[in-house]
């Protein structure tokens, strides 16, 4: 069975990919074969919005919900972060070699001879 | 009036001289365990006896020890409080609450930081394809760097990382990034943000700061050292370290300088994979040496107290 972060991130991929908006059911159909109930969805998708990730339109019954941003958005953000962007941001996370610049490496390179 | 004298000595020297000293000393790289508890032993020794010095001069005229001059002072036996002494004693507290302060608001952002960084990994990273135990982040950077949390780090490389190293120098990376898990070398790192936070102006915080960030670097080399041959370690950085300034896919990062490692921190711990490490008895004096750095402010502080108990 997959954890609930991992159905997060299924729904998230359904919502990223979709034209347009989608609804809990809309979203259990597209994951048919993993069988699961609508309220698994829902609760997925509520927790998901409260992390801000998803946006719930009202207006229609059943709701129906959106991503919050693309996942381009996401993964650029994530990686201004990791790349050390925002220096206080990165204070979180050990890196395995921190930034470099550009004549840093160039005399990384050399070292490997090429 | 010992106490307080001796107490604002080693304050200024903790201050000063004492962490310029062991920034510029070559042996912690031969022994970044022993230099880290330096490290901290200078940093709370430096915290303990500036607060001290000016507790025992503030309380001084009150009573012959602490305790006693402070249940003077608190039970309200004292008639009239010199300027002087008023002014030290509200120092200690404000420094102290300063501190602290500082501490839990650093603690906290930079939980919230964390638990928002592995809410966008896990949704942006999988499983698939990505050594055993890492997530694999879709990007063409190469990067890897280890998310700590108390409920379990999680290890992140990138597709671009993968791409670059062979298997051998891939799992340097992994052993590297997860003894910063294993060993929380997070808690050390929180605990010399918060001082830098707390002293801003103040420029050996940034170089304790600097210095333990590579002495971690360092440690989990070590610990990578054990799993793969230095050769590939040396590769490994290397790499990854040459690979960096390659534009990543997405226009919007805009990479500004003087972030992380530098090519010092990266030739320095290319280098010191050449020297051997400190012997024993010196790695022992240099834990020693952390000791009495704690031991005597608070002997300053706790002798007076405990020998009027008894």
């Amino acid at each position: 069975m997959a954890t609930l972060g991992e159905l997060e991130r299924s729904i998230m991929e359904l919502l990223w990919a979709a034209d347009e908006t989608l609804s809990a059911y809309d979203l259990q159909d597209e994951l048919a074969d993993r069988k699961l109930a609508s309220t698994t969805i829902l609760t997925v998708l509520s927790r998901l919005e409260n992390k801000g990730f998803v946006t719930r339109s009202r207006d229609a019954r059943p709701h129906r919900y959106r991503a919050a941003a693309t996942r381009e958005e996401h993964m650029a953000d994530l990686m201004h972060e990791v790349l050390g962007g925002a220096s206080d941001r990165t204070a979180v996370l050990e890196r395995f070699v921190g930034q470099v610049s550009a004549e840093e490496a160039q005399t990384l390179r050399r070292l490997l001879g090429g | 009036m010992i106490a307080p004298l001796a107490l604002a000595a080693l304050a200024i020297a903790l201050a000063w001289p004492v962490p310029v000293l062991l920034a510029r000393a070559r042996w912690p790289a031969r022994s970044p365990a022993a230099a880290l508890v330096l490290w901290q032993a200078i940093a709370i020794a430096g915290g303990l006896s500036m607060i001290g010095a000016l507790l025992t001069f503030g309380l001084a005229p009150f009573g012959p020890d602490l305790l006693s001059a402070s249940v003077n002072l608190l039970t309200g036996k004292v008639d009239r409080i010199e300027f002087w002494n008023a002014l030290a004693l509200s120092g200690a507290v404000l420094l102290t609450a300063h501190l602290l302060l500082n501490l839990v608001l650093t603690v906290v952002r930079s939980e919230r930081q964390r638990r928002r960084h592995e809410q966008l990994v896990r949704l942006l990273s999988s499983p698939h394809g990505a050594p055993a135990g890492a997530r694999l982040l879709d990007s063409p950077a190469p990067v890897a760097y280890c998310l700590p949390g108390a409920l379990g780090s999680i290890t992140v490389v990138s597709a671009g990382l993968v791409a670059l190293l062979d298997e051998p120098e891939m799992r340097a990376v992994i052993e590297h990034e997860r003894a910063h898990a294993t060993q929380r070398h997070d808690i050390v790192l929180v605990l010399f943000r918060a001082w830098h936070a707390s002293l801003p102006w103040f420029p050996i915080a940034f170089r304790a700061q600097r210095e333990v960030g590579m002495l971690v670097e360092m440690l989990a080399d070590d610990t990578a050292r054990r799993s793969v041959p230095d050769s590939v370690l040396a590769r490994a950085i290397v790499l990854v370290g040459a690979g960096q300034d390659r534009p990543v896919a997405e226009p919007v990062v805009a990479v500004e300088e003087g972030g992380g490692a530098s090519v010092t921190e990266l030739s320095s711990r290319l280098a010191r994979l050449e020297v051997p490490p400190l012997s024993r008895p010196a790695e022992t004096a240099a834990v020693a040496a952390a000791v009495a750095l704690l031991a005597v402010p608070t002997a300053l502080l706790a002798a007076p107290v405990l020998a009027a108990l008894q």
